[in-house]
């Protein structure tokens, strides 16, 4: 991409350095100089916005570990010390757990962006893969983080999701004690999960890195799906895209400032306020809401199916929910990308999104008479839209005409 | 040239002392590399002060008939319930056929002792504790993903696989069990 620079050291002093690690040019190609489509909306901000949460996250993370203890005697004691004594420790607490929620709604818009724009087809697949690595580290990341202030949800959290291991045959309950390195979640569990849930943001932050050169080699894709034709399509990502994306940045955070200032437990669960305890299970045990439309499916699944268990098939349905997200580009064949264009795509896209939310939602109820149903019915729609909408959609949809550029799009045909 | 010359020669011939002695290296490499790697992970299984706590006894003197108590094994909670006869006289009506994971009263139960019945309190779906003496079958319900288990600790509605597991366990007296 050395094309795209338009760096020429200054000085001798950048010469030397520019000759023995081009960090400085480096900057200026990927961070400032490089050509970004002209017609990014909104949407595209949110990959800023990941950024900084990760960033968020890993600053008041690494402070939270200088208070918090990993101990079963002493791990929810040390989380209230942290809100009630430490220095800020109610603000520093709360824009953690509040940060986590802030993350995966940006994650989330992210990915339906994504979806909507076609964004994981060609040549983006490996862009893409790498997109729901770094989601699904992320889930990983919050579960075992969730587990660290050993409320009764931290401790039920942790005893139902390891227990998703031992529906695999034969190795399952091995595995199941390996993970939790006892026969129940106990001192130990707690303790590894701390040591992982320190470790993974740093991977995901490595798989960022990944996901960003993977961004920058086919550059951006756009509202209208057609790739830059000349540099008269693209604009230099500094200033135009920084200042878009920090302005982005600020909206954001004002919902993120509400929630850590005015209602910092609004997102969580009051039974997390209660220590953890091995002999009662909360009556009515949910996870985080981002984890909602998956813990829905892995419930819906309470029939078994020839030889496959009702408790496998909930576990495969789960995984199978976020595996398909890596085989999308395969499935959809429609060469046309953004939705814009797509008339039939865009209902089944709507309801699609529609869907995720019901199961979210769905994720919040109990499992029981019309609930179940609805659920099953709404799983049943999830994997459809990827298995059967989106094939079929690619062979028989009419897409409307692509614009010839995006300079013509931007400016209508009369300027271009 | 006659280095080119050579190393070409060598490719077509037959496996020499020196590929013998490059796929030997690397294989001792790979059985050391997996050598130490075990260590590694299996410091993750359970360690010797959780293994310790394998067997417990447990007086049955103070349980009134109807009433379930839980009790700690292994880290896990264990109900024993005194079953009343209206209990026993359900289990026992089911027809197996209606079963998902067919077993009857009398394998969930010790013979002479079938008001006792002794079972791991984690819902075989993902382990969370079901509450005693609700659900469509008059004995547990497990409130995470809606499991119903009748008066013998069975399955018979919701996505667990199996009925609640029974430990092993005996009576050494009437009123004395060994868990484990």
């Amino acid at each position: 991409m050395s094309e795209h620079s338009t760096y020429n050291p200054a000085n001798g002093v950048e010469k030397w350095l520019d000759d023995r690690l081009p960090v400085v040019r480096f900057t200026k190609e990927h961070l400032m100089d490089f050509p970004t489509p002209k017609n990014l909306n909104y949407w595209w901000t949110f990959g800023a916005i990941l950024a900084m949460c990760l960033g968020v996250q890993i600053v008041t993370g690494i402070i939270l570990a200088m208070h918090y203890t990993p101990n079963v005697e002493m791990a929810f004691d040390s989380v209230e010390h942290i809100r009630r004594n430490v220095n800020a420790g109610r603000e520093l607490q709360a824009v953690h757990s509040v940060g986590a929620s802030m993350f995966f709604f940006a994650v989330y818009v992210h990915i339906f962006r994504g979806l909507y724009f076609g964004s994981y087809k060609a040549p983006r697949e490996i862009l893409w893969i790498l997109g729901v690595t770094i989601f699904i580290l992320m889930m990983a990341t919050a579960f075992m983080g969730y587990v660290l202030p050993w409320g009764q949800m931290s401790f039920w959290g942790a005893t139902v999701i390891t227990n998703i291991f031992s529906a695999i045959p034969i190795v399952g309950d091995p595995i199941l004690q390996l993970l939790r390195g006892g026969f129940a979640v106990d001192n130990p569990t707690l303790n590894r999960f701390f040591s992982l849930h320190y470790l993974l943001p740093f991977i995901i932050a490595a798989l960022v890195v990944l996901h960003i050169w993977a961004l920058h080699v086919p550059g951006n894709n756009n509202p209208i799906g057609v790739e830059v034709k000349s540099s008269r399509d693209t604009v230099p990502f500094h200033p135009y895209y920084t200042m878009k994306d920090a302005f982005a940045m600020v909206v954001f955070l004002i919902p993120f400032a509400w929630f850590v200032f005015f209602a910092p437990d609004i997102l969580g669960h009051p039974d997390n306020y209660i220590q953890a305890n091995s002999q009662v299970t909360p009556t009515h045990i949910v996870p985080e809401w981002y984890l909602l439309p998956f813990y829905t499916i892995l419930r819906a699944i309470d029939f078994n199916v020839l030889f496959i268990d009702s408790k496998l098939g909930g576990v495969i349905a789960m995984g199978g929910a976020l595996l398909i997200l890596l085989v999308l580009p395969w499935l959809d064949r429609s060469p046309v990308r953004s939705g814009n264009f797509r008339p039939m795509f865009r209902w089944f896209y709507w309801l699609f999104v529609l869907n995720f939310i019901t199961l979210t939602y769905l994720g919040a109820q109990p499992a029981e008479g019309t609930y179940v149903l609805i659920a099953k019915i709404c799983v049943a729609y999830y994997f459809a839209y990827f298995i059967i909408i989106l094939p079929v959609l690619a062979r028989i949809e009419v897409p409307k005409p692509l614009p010839a550029s995006i300079s013509e799009s931007v400016l209508g045909k009369a300027n271009a | 040239m006659d280095g080119d010359h050579i190393l070409a020669t060598q490719a077509e011939h037959q496996p020499t002392r020196r590929d013998f002695l490059y796929v030997a290296t690397g294989s001792v490499a790979a059985v050391g590399a997996a050598a130490v790697t075990w260590p590694l992970i299996n410091q993750l299984n359970p360690d010797a002060s959780t293994l310790a706590l394998a067997t417990i006894e447990f007086n049955l003197n103070g349980i009134e008939e109807g009433q379930t108590v839980t009790i700690l094994w292994r880290g896990l909670p264990v109900f024993v319930r005194h079953r009343t006869a209206a209990d026993i006289e359900e289990a026992k009506a089911v027809p197996l056929s209606d079963l998902k994971d067919p077993e009857t009263d009398e394998e969930r139960t010790k013979p002479g002792h079938e008001q006792w019945l002794v079972m791991i309190a984690n819902c075989t779906h993902l382990g969370c504790v079901p509450v005693g003496e609700s659900g469509d079958f008059d004995g547990w319900f497990c409130p995470c993903h809606g499991s119903h288990y009748d008066t013998a600790g069975r399955i018979r509605r919701g996505p667990a696989p199996l009925n609640l597991v029974v430990p092993p366990y005996e009576f050494l007296s009437d009123t004395l069990i060994q868990i484990g």
